[in-house]
């Protein structure tokens, strides 16, 4: 089996600082100049807000920081001042964003462009800290956006992306990288100053603000002849905003030197191309694979990852594409949905149902809640994949290769 | 805008749904109502508190009389009035089906 071989790592360039990714994140944020930024602390988010509030106390960023009593209102203040016109930005994770979860589905109603950085952690119960993708999934029908980070400079620069797109299509953002590997890690990134970022982001341009001048309401009552058409114009705007995220990363790069234009910003892929047995995952956990496809490909075989950047709007057409010459497919994922298999890996087979090509797609979920993922337990993830035919029941389906079953009740018999 | 303009008569599905002021006076909310309050004149006190909590500005002092009645086009039935009442005026009665 093949063996993966710890990457080397290269020194930070001169435009690189080294500095805890969630400290990394909240500079990217006042480079954004938020006008109002409100968040309840949470682990492993905490990093982010404290470090903003930091910066708003010390005078380096010129926002309102307002301190709330509970995620809900944290969202709730972000609905406020986005309607009044401000750019809002807010920070959490798992249980936060549980509460903030109806102020979210509002703010994406209201057509209010709030971004917020979500430092993905596991749901209780039972209790965890640690990262996995349960949290995100969700929120998945709220209509935000939702993008993934694979690293911390990623997380940085998905949050200006954010800012950029929401308040081109008018929808909220959760911009998503995990809880500890990310939050957590110390790793060289660039931060962007407020003099590119103002190149890249324009300022607001709000079609409706609130005006006492000129009262209006916002988020009101819909009767039966209006609601529907509220929400179609969610999808609407969604499906637009994958067109104004492909040019946003045109434009990214121009300025910023980073290239995530790959399948219009949708997808990132790494030896894809000729794969025969492709690995689709999102995240942290990218790094490790990127290792593992590195040692397969050592030994002539042909694997290759493809690592969706952007979850909503989700990238049915470019992932037709991409895994249309596969024999197999992995979804790595760390989420599931009790009752049937995982959503991640759901959405994925099902945008290849209109496919021409249909390779046969397994379903793998693991690392969750923090539980870490070596590039052994890829690399025999590959290997099962190797195995799938066309025909599969459930079972053969989605396994849970880290499952320690002597740990349940009636142990090895589950 | 008047009392009588309906603010959803030429409702356009704008960018968030923006609407004219006074949605609420339009949307008649008694009908959600499972009980309502029914309140004794000779009991109440006319203190107010049913008006300051009221949730739906739906309890009002009665005209050139010495006790409060509510707006059953709008009181959703949901008994904070007749919680808080110190001189329990207000009976909260099944509405006939």
């Amino acid at each position: 089996m093949a063996r993966a071989e710890p990457q080397e790592q290269e020194n930070p360039s001169d435009d690189q600082e080294v500095m805890k990714g969630t400290s990394a994140v909240a500079k990217g944020v006042m480079a954004a100049d938020p006008d109002v930024v409100s968040a309840y602390p949470i682990t492993p988010q905490t990093g982010v807000v404290e470090k903003l509030s930091e910066l708003v106390a010390d005078g380096k960023l010129d926002s309102e920081f307002i301190k709330v009593d509970s995620e809900f209102n944290a969202a709730s203040t972000c609905i406020g001042a986005s309607a009044a016109g401000a750019r809002a930005f807010s920070a959490t994770s798992s249980q936060g964003l549980k509460l903030m979860s109806e102020p979210l589905f509002t703010a994406a109603g209201m057509r209010l462009p709030i971004v917020m950085a979500v430092a993905n952690r596991s749901l209780s119960a039972p209790l965890s800290i640690w990262a996995d993708h349960t949290d995100a999934f969700a929120e998945r029908d709220g209509g935000m956006l939702q993008f993934h980070a694979e690293d911390v400079q990623e997380a940085i620069d998905h949050v200006l992306l954010s800012f950029r797109v929401a308040e081109q299509v008018n929808l909220p953002a959760l911009s998503n990288f995990d809880g500890f590997i990310l939050t957590h890690v110390q790793e060289p990134a660039n931060i962007p100053s407020e003099e590119e970022v103002s190149e890249f982001l324009p300022p607001r341009d709000p079609e409706y603000t609130l005006d006492p001048s000129d009262p209006k309401t916002m988020g009101a009552y819909a009767r039966p002849e209006h609601w529907t058409e509220s929400r179609y114009e969610i999808q609407r705007a969604m499906m637009d905003a994958r067109e104004v995220w492909a040019d946003a990363v045109e434009e990214f790069n121009d300025v910023f030197g980073r290239d995530y234009t790959e399948y219009g910003g949708m997808l990132d892929t790494y030896y894809a191309d000729d794969a025969d047995h492709i690995i689709v995952a999102m995240g942290s956990i990218a790094g490790t694979i990127r290792n593992v496809v590195d040692a397969y490909r050592e030994d002539g075989e042909k694997v290759g990852l493809v690592r969706p950047r952007v979850f909503r709007p989700f990238p049915a057409p470019e992932l037709r594409d991409a895994l249309a010459g596969a024999e197999s497919v992995a979804v790595l994922t760390k989420e599931m949905s009790p009752g049937y298999e995982s959503a991640f890996a759901g959405e994925i087979k099902g945008a290849l149902y209109h496919a021409e090509s249909q390779p046969p797609i397994k379903s793998y979920v693991l690392g969750m809640a923090g539980r870490d993922v070596k590039p052994e337990d890829i690399a025999e993830i590959v290997e099962d994949v190797k195995t799938a035919s066309p025909e599969m029941g459930f079972k053969e389906s989605e396994s849970w290769p880290q499952l320690r079953p002597e740990l349940l009740k009636g142990g090895d018999e589950q | 805008m008047s009392d009588t303009q309906d603010p959803y008569e030429d409702l356009k599905i704008t960018t968030g749904v923006v609407a004219e002021p006074n949605t609420s006076r339009a949307n008649k909310t008694g009908s959600w109502r499972e009980l309502k309050p029914v309140v004794d004149p000779d009991t109440c006190i006319e203190c107010g508190q049913c008006e300051t909590y009221c949730p739906d500005q739906a309890a009002k002092p009665v005209e050139g009389e010495d006790f409060y009645a509510f707006d059953l086009d709008y009181c959703k039935g949901c008994g904070i009035c007749a919680d808080v009442c110190p001189t329990d005026a207000i009976e909260m009665v099944r509405e006939e089906a």
